[in-house]
């Protein structure tokens, strides 16, 4: 039953709340708005919020430049093969620690999450030899794999957190039934699980797709993702602040728009066990 | 069955693929994001119309980002890239280390003697090229016509920098918006430590003495650095810690700035009137003097962003080509014909100075020349490194760049200038002492 | 015996994980290990004779070492603080009821999706620039001083830039948890003549402890190597006075060549990361019974 709130309190919190969730946007809006001026009018004083000529030059000025669609699949590449192959390994893992807990289960999942603490600019040049003697440098599946290990640890802690939600009785019910180990898994577990490894998956694309140092030290062409059309655009000659714009809205919009529309899903999942 | 089948298919999807890949070579080249590269990418099509059997692959990146790219790369035998675009710093010591594939098999009509000498012998070692250049600069004084004449200066052909502070302090007003002097302030060995570094020359000063002992904390880095923060404090923009050029170039067409040292290439953007408001307002004058008789005449830098072959690349042939087209007399004529002559890469053909639609075009012209001809970077009995406003030696890019932040934080205030300078020699001296230079 | 089989299956399951994990981990680190005693730079990549310690005294002894240690304690503490009583405060104004909750929530979360680089890239040029950047002309439209973010502040811009972008995570987590608090026992200290304060400091905040917990792990383990958003910034100055450890070593590698000093700087790295480790394990024990 929620509490009654009289309509003065509300609206004061309605224009609190949106105060603030605008200023916490306001960089991106800012962005957005001004890759549609002109050179000159990002950087006219005092500054024009939408009474100027909106214009697509900076975006055509960009596309010429580089070919965005090509980064961009790559990115959407990188980010979802990443991620499929995370929880090929993540899923039968988290799944035995949540339910068949040993004495070391937090340990393990401590120690894979500490894996993540080596600072990557200690290792590049071992990663980098190893990938010039693998051949695989800007090739794609040596960036899925590289993106695939560095966020394992969070997938594996985030599948556990949320199976060990799902109550031990029912297992036991289904081997009482004689549900053999794939029945148990597709049957009983994958259903409840399916919500869970939604937001698995919403989370390990995005640190995929944002992840911008493995990604520009080890591509160049081919398998370049768009952190590296970004670099490509942080400080040309001249005035570039509204190209900077638009290149800055072409690299989030595609993750900023698939995570506005999974976001309920996104958080549901997000919490890492911190709500029980 | 069809299993079967669908390995012959693949088989074949492959074969296809591959054939159509030996049929036609890709470069990669790695480039920086500076104007004239970018015109460049844009002219890759009347290439690759030239040369069907070549496709160009552009990977262009922020300076500093493609710097430790191409490092990283060319170090481990990556074979990333086909062509790089480095400087008259990396050059020698890359050549050195045999990491550059010598450019033997440039265009027949190419030219080589055309390329203006100094430039020429910057990107070669032991008589071999190495690198061709695709534009050159050295430094100038650009100055604002108009405000020296309403301050009632008038501007020598040799300033020195005494008379460098006297006009900056007539000139700024500060509410106009108006202020004396720009100079780089961003921290980095090629950013604002190549303007010290040539600001030092200016005054006498080196790097590095005879012995390689760093010079840092020598009268002339001392009377540089304080004339650089004071009039920089004084005179000149806010945030200047953190203007590079790119900064500056903005805020002088913007007509900010009364006056500015900086790279002769500048002076074909701020000339252009669809990239500056003061296109017509625009002076040149030489590097100033801090002494008497110093050192190339004030000239003390020397840079030419040049095209080279890393010895990983497995398609050198296709590279020499491309590199004969970008860097020729052609190319400049196809820049000409579709952006007027004044927007040429400039700085790197003798033929180019000769030529009076050019010069015409170029008001500037002269100057850079001028400059470039007399700026010597070779090594002297008191400097023995190769380099002006660097020193080319593998330690110089860490070491400037470490430098470099202490003189971001004199211009800023939060270090004296002393002790900025004591510390950028404490820093100096451990480096060259780890790299084996101080015994 | 039906244990015993679960067990072994268990283990089976948790092999392929742990294996490429421990792959990942062992080789670049043993690599590491051994490029750490050799003389080993980019410019001399033939000859790298073995020196022992060297290169981890010349890495200690570095000028800057002991400024980037305690920036990457500031900046680690820093973020945390204002992301965690940031976090609260916002979620317990979402909690509210109010018109818009959902676009609200989508104007927080978005910064969660922005990209580090561009992130950095917005910040320095459009927000915080002293001449172009919104701040600034803010600030002079109420008659104050434009302030050089980047030069005079370099540490406290790179940690509202880190904050900004971890601000939502934080917000989100919270909220959840917020939620998850039931109304009875709210209504029930009300009833007891609790006021809105000592609910909040009695029964909001230690419900909430958990949810504070992971926020400050997963960040934790995030803010340790935060690279990009400085070197797209302040590179580390003016000075040192923006250096952290991991910036410290990546300068190493990526601009004096010198694999040995950065691999032994690594290394370094590695060991402070473990003690922070310890003290968050510390920390998860108490507040998460796994």
């Amino acid at each position: 039953m929620a509490r009654r709130v009289t309509k003065g309190r509300k609206i004061v919190t309605t224009v609190l709340a949106w105060f603030v969730g605008l200023v916490i946007f306001f960089p991106i809006l800012w962005t957005f708005l001004t890759s549609f001026k002109t050179e000159l009018q990002a950087i006219s004083i005092p500054p024009v919020f939408v009474a100027f000529d909106w214009t697509l030059e900076n975006y055509r000025t960009i596309q010429s430049q580089s070919n965005y669609l090509h980064f961009m699949l790559n990115s959407v590449y990188l980010s979802l093969g990443s991620t499929a192959l995370g929880l090929i390994f993540a899923i039968p893992a988290a799944w035995a620690m949540a339910f068949s807990p040993t004495k070391r289960t937090k340990d393990v999942l401590l120690w894979m999450l500490s894996t993540k603490m080596l600072p990557a600019v200690g290792v590049l040049i071992p990663i980098y030899l190893l990938f010039v003697r693998f051949g695989l440098l800007d090739s794609r599946l040596g960036l899925i794999v590289v993106l695939f290990l560095i966020n394992l640890p969070i997938i594996v802690w985030m599948l556990y957190t949320y199976f060990k939600e799902i109550p031990g009785e029912i297992l036991e019910a289904a081997r009482m039934d004689g549900a053999g180990l794939a029945k148990e898994i597709t049957q009983v577990l994958a259903p409840m699980a399916v919500p869970g490894i939604a937001s698995t998956i919403l989370l390990n694309v995005i640190l995929s797709w944002n992840e911008a140092f493995w990604t520009l030290n080890l591509t160049t062409s081919n398998a370049a993702p768009l952190t590296a059309f970004i670099a490509s655009f942080s400080s040309p000659q001249g005035n570039f602040y509204a190209k900077l714009s638009a290149a800055s809205m072409l690299a989030i919009a595609p993750i900023l728009i698939v995570g506005w529309f999974s976001q309920k899903q996104l958080v549901r999942g997000l919490t890492f066990g911190a709500v029980k | 069955m069809r299993f079967s089948m669908m390995t012959v298919s693949a088989a074949a999807l492959l074969a296809v693929a591959t054939t159509a890949a030996s049929a036609q070579t890709t470069l990669t080249i790695g480039t920086v994001n500076n104007s004239d590269m970018i015109r460049m990418q844009g002219l890759t099509p009347e290439f690759e119309k030239a040369h069907p059997d070549i496709k160009v692959n552009w990977v262009t990146l922020e300076e500093n980002i493609l710097r430790q790219r191409v490092t990283t790369d060319i170090a481990t035998g990556g074979g990333q890239f086909d062509i790089m675009t480095i400087g008259t710093y990396e050059v020698p010591i890359w050549a050195k280390q045999e990491w550059l594939k010598p450019l033997d098999g440039l265009s027949d009509d190419y030219d080589v003697d055309d390329l203006i000498p100094a430039i020429r012998s910057a990107l070669s070692n032991d008589d071999k090229l190495y690198a061709a250049p695709f534009y050159a600069e050295s430094v100038l004084t650009l100055y604002r016509k108009d405000l020296f004449e309403k301050a009632g200066l008038e501007m020598p052909e040799k300033p020195t920098w005494d008379f460098i502070a006297e006009a900056a302090e007539k000139i700024t007003d500060k509410d106009a918006g108006v202020y004396g002097i720009c100079l780089r302030g961003k921290p980095g060995w090629g950013e604002n430590m190549a303007f010290l570094g040539n600001m030092a020359r200016e005054f006498g000063a080196n790097y590095f003495d005879a012995d390689w002992k760093p010079q840092f904390e020598s009268d002339g880095w001392k009377k540089a650095v304080s004339l650089y923060v004071d009039l920089m404090t004084k005179y000149g923009p806010p945030g200047a810690a953190s203007n590079g050029f790119n900064e500056n170039l903005s805020l002088f067409g913007q007509g900010k700035c009364g006056m500015w040292m900086d790279a002769s290439v500048a002076a074909s953007f701020v000339t252009d009137p669809k990239q500056s408001q003061v296109p017509d307002q625009v002076g040149f004058a030489a590097a100033p003097c801090g002494t008497d008789n110093c050192p190339n005449d004030g000239f003390n830098w020397l840079w030419a962003w040049s095209l080279a072959i890393p010895n990983s690349s497995k398609n050198a042939e296709a590279a020499q080509t491309f590199i004969s087209w970008a860097t020729s007399k052609e190319y400049l004529d196809l820049v000409a014909e579709k952006e007027g002559w004044a927007n040429v890469p400039p700085g790197t053909r003798t033929s180019l100075y000769e030529n009076s639609k050019y010069t015409e075009a170029a008001p500037f012209a002269e100057a850079t020349l001028n400059a470039i001809k007399h700026a010597d970077p070779s090594p002297t009995d008191d400097k023995p490194y190769y380099g002006l406003q660097f020193a080319a030696i593998p330690e110089f890019q860490g070491l400037g760049t470490a430098v470099g932040q202490q003189m971001a934080a004199a211009l800023s205030g939060s270090a004296t200038v002393d002790q900025a300078l004591k510390q950028s020699q404490a820093i100096a001296t451990r480096e060259m002492t780890r790299g084996g230079y101080i015994k | 015996m039906a244990t015993l089989h679960t067990k072994s299956a268990a283990r089976a399951m948790m092999a392929p994980a742990v294996i490429v994990l421990l792959i990942w981990m062992i080789v670049p680190l043993a690599m590491t290990l051994y490029f750490s005693t050799l003389n080993y730079t980019l410019y001399n990549p033939f000859s790298t004779p073995f020196i022992g310690f060297e290169n981890y005294t010349y890495f200690l002894q570095d000028p800057t070492f002991l400024a980037a240690l305690a920036n990457t304690l500031i900046l680690v503490l820093g973020v945390l603080a204002i992301t965690v009583i940031g976090g609260i405060l916002i979620a317990l104004l979402l909690d509210q009821e109010f018109y818009g909750v959902n676009i609200v929530r989508l104007l927080v979360i978005a910064p969660f999706f922005v990209m580090p680089t561009v992130a950095a890239l917005v910040w320095k040029n459009m927000m915080m620039n002293p001449v172009y950047g919104v701040i600034g002309q803010f600030l002079q439209a109420i008659g104050l001083a434009p302030i050089d973010w980047m030069t005079e502040l370099p540490l406290l811009s790179i940690i509202i830039i880190v904050a900004w972008q971890w601000l939502p995570f934080a917000t989100l987590i919270l909220l959840t948890a917020l939620q998850s608090l039931s109304e009875d026992q709210k209504e029930a200290a009300e009833m007891d003549g609790a006021g809105a304060l000592s609910i909040f400091w009695y029964i909001t905040l230690p419900h909430m402890s958990r949810a504070i917990t992971v926020v400050i792990l997963i960040q934790t383990i995030f803010l340790l190597s935060i690279y990009a958003e400085i070197l797209v910034t302040t590179q580390g100055g003016p000075g040192s006075q923006s250096t952290n450890i991991t910036y410290l070593v990546a300068q190493q590698a990526t601009s004096y060549g010198d694999i040995g000093a950065a691999s032994a700087g690594g290394i370094v790295a590695v060991i402070l990361a473990n003690i922070v480790a310890i003290f968050l394990v510390r920390l998860i024990g108490k507040n998460l019974d796994a």
